[in-house]
């Protein structure tokens, strides 16, 4: 089984040189720390930094210069600033090549829920729903279950949808899922983890077909 | 022309109950701190605030809500404060999310001059509810309109007595657009420069954007998360 890091550690292998990556709170946070080397890979922060270097170093926290976690960092050679309105832009005419994100529910159809459990917790969608709606590929980040042991990954979302038809790839603690007409397909197994296992944990359609490989991070 | 006020208390005095006002800032940065504060003293209630955030319990606009100044809060993100939340379940406080690129677009459409937007952001969801949708090369679409407001309050880096205004790191966020979105436009400035200082090409907010605009003072600039890393 995969833990966070794990998880964090398979996502970053699907970045590429030149990306443009937006990173959720979270799990998808933890992918900057495993991007390989020799990538020139860049974040954006939808607060509006593009080129979000690393915490800065004790004493030097600035506070006019946070990510969209409201975490101290700094900017790194090339870095750009700009107002939340060009911020999306950026994000709605296409130009992030890929955005993590976590996620409370994921349906076979690709369908996301994160924001809200009605009744319960109200935070809001932030930058969610622009990211889902636009970006060209969309990883989702999360845990297999719920802290109940109840799947996430459903045939239908049932709390307040963030977006329709758009995750790709779902990487949990068990496998990596990509998201065909056909459902959640079985690409990857974590290591020491049964199909069963993933047959068992998953609610939505599963799709398992031929030899499937161990995750290797 | 003299858009230069002595403090905050003068440029928000006519800040009447039941405005809707426009407050920058992303979580704690970049917020118009000197503003809320004069809000709170004043004391002027029925607020509608449209803000990406609703600050932390105790800064902020956290500050309003504890004083029940605040009647309905438009904003995209509100995870951060416990009173909000709890005002919002018992409902005492009405409160539209918004995704926050609509939140910032809209604010951009009003100081373009433009009634509506087109998004995909919201679509099939819960934010879409009541909202006109039109398709665009296949694909949907939700029109958005253009905020209204009475004043915008932003927080800027420096400004000159023109009016311009510049903004510093990522303190800039939603600033410069609510600049541009307000009926009034109230400026807060950490610096204040006789015009003909600021290099006019640097200038992030022109100022015939800014009706108002004064010295701030007693910056706390409280960070929500302080990360780093140690010293080697």
């Amino acid at each position: 089984m995969l833990d966070k890091y794990g998880i964090a550690k398979r996502i970053a292998q699907e970045l590429q040189d030149g990306y443009y990556v937006n990173l959720g709170i979270g799990i998808p946070t933890l992918v900057a720390n495993y991007i390989p080397e020799g990538l020139d890979v860049v974040l954006q922060s939808e607060n509006g930094l593009l080129g979000i270097g690393p915490f800065p170093i004790e004493g030097n926290e600035d506070a006019d210069l946070i990510n969209a976690g409201k975490q101290t960092i700094t900017t790194t050679k090339g870095s750009a600033f700009f107002d939340s309105a060009t911020s999306f832009g950026m994000i709605r005419s296409g130009r992030v090549d890929l955005t993590v994100l976590g996620a409370m529910e994921v349906s076979d159809n690709g369908d996301i829920a994160n924001w809200k459990i009605p009744g319960k917790m109200v935070k809001g969608m932030g930058g969610a729903m622009d990211l889902v709606a636009s970006a060209k590929n969309i990883i989702v980040a999360m845990n297999h279950t719920n802290r109940a042991g109840e799947s996430k990954l459903l045939s239908k979302c049932s709390l307040p949808i963030t977006g329709l038809n758009c995750v790709k790839k779902v990487v949990t603690n068990l496998g990596v899922f990509e998201i065909t007409e056909r459902g959640f397909e079985l690409k990857e197994i974590a290591p020491d983890v049964t199909i069963d296992e993933v047959k068992n944990a998953t609610a939505g359609r599963l799709i398992v077909e031929g030899d499937i490989p161990v995750i290797e991070v | 022309m003299n858009k230069i006020y002595a403090n905050a208390e003068e440029a928000i005095k006519d800040i009447q109950n039941n405005s809707t006002i426009m407050l920058g800032g992303f979580g704690l940065c970049g917020i118009p701190e000197n503003c809320i504060a004069a809000l709170v003293k004043q004391g002027t209630t029925g607020l509608t605030c449209i803000s990406n955030n609703a600050g932390v319990d105790d800064f902020g606009i956290g500050l309003l809500l504890q004083t029940k100044q605040v009647k309905k809060m438009i904003s995209s993100y509100v995870g951060e404060n416990a009173e909000f939340e709890r005002q919002l379940l018992q409902g005492e406080l009405e409160v539209e999310l918004l995704p926050q690129g609509t939140l910032a677009t809209r604010c951009m459409a009003t100081g373009y001059g433009m009634p509506a937007i087109f998004t995909p952001a919201g679509v099939g969801t819960e934010v879409a509810e009541g909202k006109e949708t039109r398709e665009f090369d296949g694909k949907t679409y939700l029109m958005e309109h253009a905020f209204k407001s009475d004043f915008a309050l932003v927080k800027a880096w420096k400004g000159d007595t023109q009016g311009n205004l510049i903004f510093k790191a990522t303190a800039r966020n939603f600033n410069p657009l609510m600049a541009m979105a307000g009926k009034i436009t109230i400026a807060e400035v950490e610096e204040i420069v006789p015009a003909g200082e600021l290099d006019p090409d640097m200038i992030h907010t022109p100022g015939i954007y800014v009706n108002r605009i004064f010295k701030g003072e007693g910056y706390e600039k409280r960070i929500e998360q302080v990360t780093t890393r140690p010293k080697v």
